[in-house]
């Protein structure tokens, strides 16, 4: 019976694995890439652990897979977080059939400073230049100033 | 069919299919966070082949190399992050 857990936890582990690595290799944009990779690693690395505490049944296996899972569960939204920040700011386009992009001109260009009254005027919200979204704001003319230009990589 | 063969012959070769395609984005990556992200799905796949390793060999040292595998990652993310944003900083 304990096998049987056991094998289900690892296939459904394997599962996720494949589904993060499949994720990252399809997906069209840095951000999605790291958003399924980031949440599937989570979910994967849980599962198979988690087969292994069932499988030992011993309380230092357990303490540690519960301090393994707790830990990747902290840090691999922190990590991604972190890479996404910087990634943008560096300025790695986005997907072209990207409709909002809710940061543009949220970050002055030039000091990164999120909260800079001249960056985050209500003119430069999401949906000023590309494919408008549904409920984005009239375009006005003259003030619509693209936050960096996309350098090619 | 034991746990100790279903382990090795179905879930360790699907992990490492996960790992040969998490290669593939870290060769192709057009960019340094593409190949940053790349790695630390392969720092997973290895966390998770050590735990698939601990129950076919029955030896539960395997958790302490996965601990430690979670936090080498983790520390080379931020490096990594931290130098792509100071790159910027000009």
């Amino acid at each position: 019976m304990i096998e049987f857990v056991t094998g289900a936890l690892l296939l459904l582990g394997a599962f996720f694995l494949i589904v993060a690595a499949v994720g990252l290799l399809r997906m069209p944009d840095l951000f999605m890439r790291m958003s399924t990779s980031t949440k599937a690693a989570v979910l994967c690395v849980g599962f198979v652990l988690a087969g292994g505490g069932v499988y030992f049944a011993d309380l230092a296996v357990t303490t540690k897979v519960i301090t393994v899972v707790v830990f990747v569960g902290l840090t691999a939204p922190v990590a991604a977080h972190m890479i996404g920040r910087a990634a943008y700011l560096e300025g790695v386009s986005l997907w072209e059939g990207t409709l909002f992009d809710e940061l543009k001109g949220k970050y002055d260009p030039a000091t990164h400073d999120p909260g800079s009254p001249a960056a985050s005027s209500p003119q430069d919200g999401p949906g000023t230049q590309g494919i408008p979204g549904p409920e984005a704001p009239p375009v006005r003319k003259g003030t619509s100033n693209p936050r960096r230009p996309s350098k090619p990589r | 069919m034991t746990l100790a063969d279903f382990a090795s012959f179905v879930v360790l070769p699907l992990m490492g299919v996960a790992f040969l395609i998490a290669m593939i984005r870290l060769f192709l990556g057009p960019s340094l966070a593409d190949r940053v992200v790349a790695l630390e799905v392969i720092g997973v796949t290895v966390m998770c082949i050590l735990g698939v390793l601990a129950i076919v060999s029955g030896s539960t040292s395997y958790f302490d190399v996965a601990l430690v595998i979670a936090l080498v990652t983790f520390l080379g993310t931020i490096a990594v992050a931290a130098y792509i944003q100071r790159r910027t900083d000009r």
